[in-house]
């Protein structure tokens, strides 16, 4: 390594050589400008990228020529309805004109919320899917991810018992209730959901409900 | 007797080593870089347990802030040389009788998310100051009577057949400005909507079901 030599005074014999030059490069300075190109980039770059929740509506247009609607069960609809604020309400069956309307429960969309009235209503399929993940994770099972989702999926579309969830949002709600819901959807494995318009009744429903 | 100096040097740490591994990151920064684009509005997304990545091309955004207002953004397509925006952007000045420039649609291709409406829009692209940009975007019009978000949408899929459709709403957004995009969306034959929520996880396992009531 090349290094700079202190001339000793002094001495004045001998020939005169030329001055040894440092073949150092102050490398501070470059260093200075990569730091700061580094944190630079660093804070630009958008590294994880934005995730998404995919929702799937029917299509507005019926393209059946049979308008026979799809039947189902009055015990099995959830009709859950987004006030705003945190509230939701839910009602089990439907509204029938000259007949009492349902009673109505509030509820929150906190731990003990609504996400417990969809997990008891949802308890087989929420269990079987449940057991099937937890034998995947403890090594029971060996199965690509794709599989798993295609397993989901199929245990969903076979599942004869879980509730058939009916969303609906009044105009008080935000955007951000709408999301919640579908994400408690997802978080209790809801075989079926849809997002309805609010009807007129059920407007009066959340009117009168209890505070 | 006087003590022996030691040589005085100069203290050198050699940096090389340290150029080289900044040097590594740097290339390696530049070359995964991904900017984040531009976007005209502070929106605070929603949160969900949703971990899907949304695609990174062919996607068309439509924000939706808190007062309201509508922005929309579309990429160039996966292969940048298709130039999408500014095709789309050329048959939206034909159906509003409106003539853009070379210069104007080679800016508005490099451009990312706008809200204004179209008649603004040759004067939002030809101003340099970005103050005056900021006060042009005053959202795009959807009422009925003047529905342009509606064209930009249908041009943008007459334009990029394969493009989805993302929402990026505020979270304190009012349900019906939502729903009211959302309609107009499936009035264009757009079912599947991808919103764009950030990441919180929860999880709820076996023991968290409620006791069975019998």
């Amino acid at each position: 390594m090349a290094e700079i030599i202190q001339e000793e005074k002094g001495k004045k014999s001998g020939k005169r050589r030329p001055k040894k030059h440092s073949s150092h490069i102050d490398m501070t300075p470059m260093v200075d400008l990569m730091c700061l190109l580094i944190t630079f980039f660093m804070l630009t770059t958008a590294f994880s990228k934005a995730k998404v929740m995919v929702i799937t509506m029917p299509d507005k247009e019926d393209h059946n020529t049979d308008k026979t609607t799809p039947q189902i069960s009055a015990f099995r609809t959830l009709n859950i309805l987004l006030a705003g604020d945190n509230k939701v309400y839910y009602y089990i069956g439907m509204i029938k004109p000259k007949e009492a309307p349902p009673a109505v429960v509030k509820t929150d969309f906190s731990k003990d919320g609504i996400r417990k009235i969809l997990l008891d209503k949802n308890r087989d399929l929420f269990t079987k899917i449940a057991e099937y993940r937890d034998k995947r994770v403890t090594g029971k099972i060996v199965v690509s991810d794709t599989t798993l989702e295609n397993e989901i999926k199929k245990m969903k579309r076979d599942d004869k018992k879980g509730p058939i969830v009916l969303i609906k949002a009044d105009e008080k709600a935000k955007y951000k209730d709408i999301v919640n819901i579908i994400d408690e959807m997802a978080i209790c494995n809801i075989a079926s959901y849809a997002i309805v318009d609010i009807s007129q009744p059920e407007k009066d429903l959340v009117k009168n409900a209890p505070k | 007797m006087p003590k022996i100096k030691p040589p005085v040097r100069t203290p050198h740490i050699d940096m090389t080593p340290m150029v080289d591994l900044f040097s590594v990151l740097l290339i390696f920064l530049l070359l995964t870089a991904s900017f984040r684009p531009q976007e005209a509005a502070v929106i605070t997304t929603p949160q969900s347990v949703s971990e899907k990545q949304a695609p990174d091309a062919d996607l068309m955004t439509i924000f939706i802030a808190k007062d309201g207002k509508v922005y929309f953004n579309i990429d160039n397509g996966r292969d940048t040389s298709t130039h999408f925006r500014s095709k789309l952007l050329e048959k939206i000045g034909e159906q509003y009788k409106i003539k853009f420039t070379k210069a104007e649609l080679s800016i508005f291709g490099t451009m990312t998310s706008f809200g204004l409406p179209i008649k603004d829009l040759k004067t939002w692209l030809n101003t340099k100051d970005s103050k005056e940009k900021e006060k042009l975007q005053t959202g795009i019009p959807t009422d009925s009577t003047d529905n342009q978000l509606a064209w930009w949408v249908r041009e943008a899929r007459l334009t990029n057949v394969g493009a989805e459709v993302a929402i990026k709403g505020d979270a304190d957004t009012d349900y019906k400005t939502v729903k009211k995009i959302m309609d107009l969306l499936q009035d264009n034959k757009v079912n599947k909507f991808n919103l764009v929520t950030n990441l919180q996880k929860q999880e709820v396992a076996l023991k968290d079901l409620p006791p069975a009531v019998k």
